[in-house]
């Protein structure tokens, strides 16, 4: 019988040769990530274990990039306990100060995590790099504590579902759009506990930032993994960074589905998340009139070079609204160095933005950008639940870089066509 | 073991923002976090719910962040265990590793009402409503997670075993 790409990645790292939907298995894992906001728990309960000591410290990653630069004593306390330990096991790949950046975009750009990769995180983004064509989730901080003992974790062999995008995108839709129009179509829980595996001509179109931001966005239909098939653009990517051998899986055309899907990209138009679930999805035409206090660029979602790109493009030249907030992070440090060296951030400053320092920011309520009660905000970021910017009260919706940039110059929510 | 409490509803898709929103994640402490439980859902419920109560829940429950901080601010406000017709993957695993008790069944979540009194049988999964007097059987719990609950948690499962 067939496998799909992640049975074939998730039997690599076991003793069997093949695995079923519904089995579970003990893996071996190639990286194991936690951030300043899981890596506590992960240390205390790892520091349970008799003989505290990590199996193989060059696979534990870890990144302070929630609540960094500190926003106050409780925060600067959990990141010096994660930087203490750090310390104390002589992690290599620990980034802190001048090196931190948005964890899933920093792990892809420093060739931290491949092709074939059997990767968890105590972060339930760490699915991103599925767009790799590595099998990775997001996993809570004791799995990661018995992953840094043992360099192994639990799976459930989950079923895999097909999605294809065929046809040519519409003028400014990237991967976010087609992304937000799958959870859309298939709801938050619509991949609860699977596997959503995403190709098509309009995925070979894009970039490997754009099928990043697909992969990203895998957990916000509950899915266990958001995977695309590794290709040449992926090896281009990956190769110069990589430090370490890599294999590439593709599925066998025998492989089992639970469901098959297909889109058709001419008729997906740049599409808005409305609160409070990523599922809420309009296209940009059918959004109305929606005055917006806040526009945040960035995330591990969106900033990447290439969304900056996008935004810069539409900026450039004009004035964010006098009512908006525009506030712009690279995602990290190398994306930063990349936007002045290609005068993206000068764009940004001349149009009235803010920049932030790379870092999670304003995309998960922590501090760099907290909403009022009553307040919208339109943000590159992958959730808009109640309260996950700031106030309880307030309201985030969800677009990608072109939409959030046009929206910033016009105050209100606006396709880029509307300003250009 | 057998579980009693009062009940507590809550709807779909009920998120870890939701249930411990991340402006307080920059601390650890149960104490501190059960203060703060479900706020963005019901302000009002960290002052009612007591030792022993219940959640019910629709489907989805816990989508969203990894944040272990959820269900660690369920367990310290007192709450016994969460009945819900679907539970999201990593609040699942995150549940067991941390010995919170949860139960999936869309009956049960379906039909018991706020304020029900609810007994659950931890090890059957018998879930019985006092109130109604109607009863439920949850889904059965994969092998290796019961070996995980008699273990007492993960990291006590590799200390014992040596190992996952
Ligand atoms: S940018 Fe947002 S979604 Fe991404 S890791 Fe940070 S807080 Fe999580």
């Amino acid at each position: 019988m067939g496998m799909t790409i992640a049975e074939k990645i998730l039997a690599a790292h076991t003793d069997a040769r093949e695995v079923t939907p519904g089995d579970i298995v003990k893996v071996n894992v190639d990286v194991a990530l936690a951030n300043d906001i899981t890596a506590p728990l992960a240390i205390k309960a790892f520091e349970s274990g008799k003989q505290a000591k990590p199996a193989d410290p060059d696979k534990i990653v870890f990144v302070l990039d929630h609540f960094t630069p500190n926003k106050d004593i409780a925060s600067a306390n959990q990141c010096k306990m994660v930087r203490d330990f750090a310390r104390r096991h002589e992690l290599e790949h620990f980034f802190d100060a001048g090196e931190v950046g948005v964890e899933h975009a920093l792990l892809p750009e420093k060739g931290l995590v491949l092709p074939g990769d059997l990767i968890i995180g105590a972060d339930s983004h760490t699915c991103t790099y599925g767009a790799l064509g590595a099998f990775a989730t997001g996993v809570g901080s004791t799995d990661l504590a018995g992953a840094m003992l043992t360099a192994q974790a639990w799976m459930k062999v989950p079923e895999s579902m097909k999605f294809v995008f065929k046809g040519e995108l519409l003028p400014w839709v990237g991967g976010k759009d087609l992304i937000l129009y799958l959870i859309g179509d298939i709801g938050v829980d619509g991949g609860l506990y699977r596997v959503l595996e995403i190709e098509g001509p309009a995925i070979d179109s894009l970039d490997v930032s754009g099928r990043l931001t697909i992969s990203n966005m895998a957990i916000e239909a509950g899915a266990k993994a958001g995977i695309i098939r590794a290709d040449a653009k992926t090896e281009a990517y990956v190769k110069p960074r990589a430090r370490r051998p890599y294999t590439i899986y593709t599925s066998d055309e025998d492989a089992r589905y639970v469901s098959i899907r297909e889109y058709d990209c001419s008729n997906i138009e740049p599409q808005v998340a409305f609160p409070h679930l990523p599922e809420n999805t309009r296209p940009i035409s059918e959004v109305g009139e929606v005055r917006i206090d806040q526009v945040f660029i960035g995330s591990c979602t969106n900033g990447r070079i290439e969304d900056l790109r996008v935004s810069a493009e539409i900026l450039k030249g004009r004035k964010v609204d006098r009512g908006v907030r525009c506030i712009v992070m690279p995602a990290t440090p190398d994306v930063f160095r990349q936007a002045e060296a290609e005068g993206l951030i000068r764009i940004f400053l001349e149009s009235g933005a803010i920049i932030g320092p790379p870092s999670c920011g304003p995309c998960l309520g922590g501090h760099l950008g907290i909403l009022a009660k009553g307040e919208k905000a339109l943000a590159t970021t992958n959730r808009n639940f109640v309260g996950r910017m700031g106030d309880p009260a307030s309201e985030v919706y969800l677009s990608g870089p072109a939409v959030a940039a046009a929206s910033a110059i016009a105050g209100k929510i606006s396709s880029p066509s509307e300003v250009m | 073991m057998k579980i009693m409490g009062r009940v507590f509803r809550f709807g779909d898709d009920i998120d870890t923002d939701a249930i411990i929103p991340a402006r307080y994640l920059n601390t650890s402490d149960p104490e501190e976090l059960k203060k703060h439980c479900m706020e963005d859902a019901d302000p009002s419920f960290p002052s009612k719910v007591g030792k022993g109560d219940i959640i019910v829940a629709g489907k989805n429950f816990g989508c969203g962040s990894s944040r272990e901080h959820a269900p660690i601010a369920i367990k310290a406000c007192g709450v016994s265990c969460v009945i819900a017709s679907s539970f999201a993957r990593i609040f699942f695993r995150n549940s067991f590793n941390m010995g919170l008790l949860i139960f999936e069944s869309d009956e049960a979540s379906g039909e018991i009402r706020e304020s029900d009194i609810v007994e659950v049988d931890a090890s059957t999964g018998l879930i019985k409503n006092i109130t109604t007097g109607k009863q439920y059987q949850a889904r059965p719990i994969p092998q290796f997670m019961q070996e995980l609950i008699a273990d007492g948690g993960l990291m006590e499962h590799i200390i014992k075993r040596g190992g996952i």
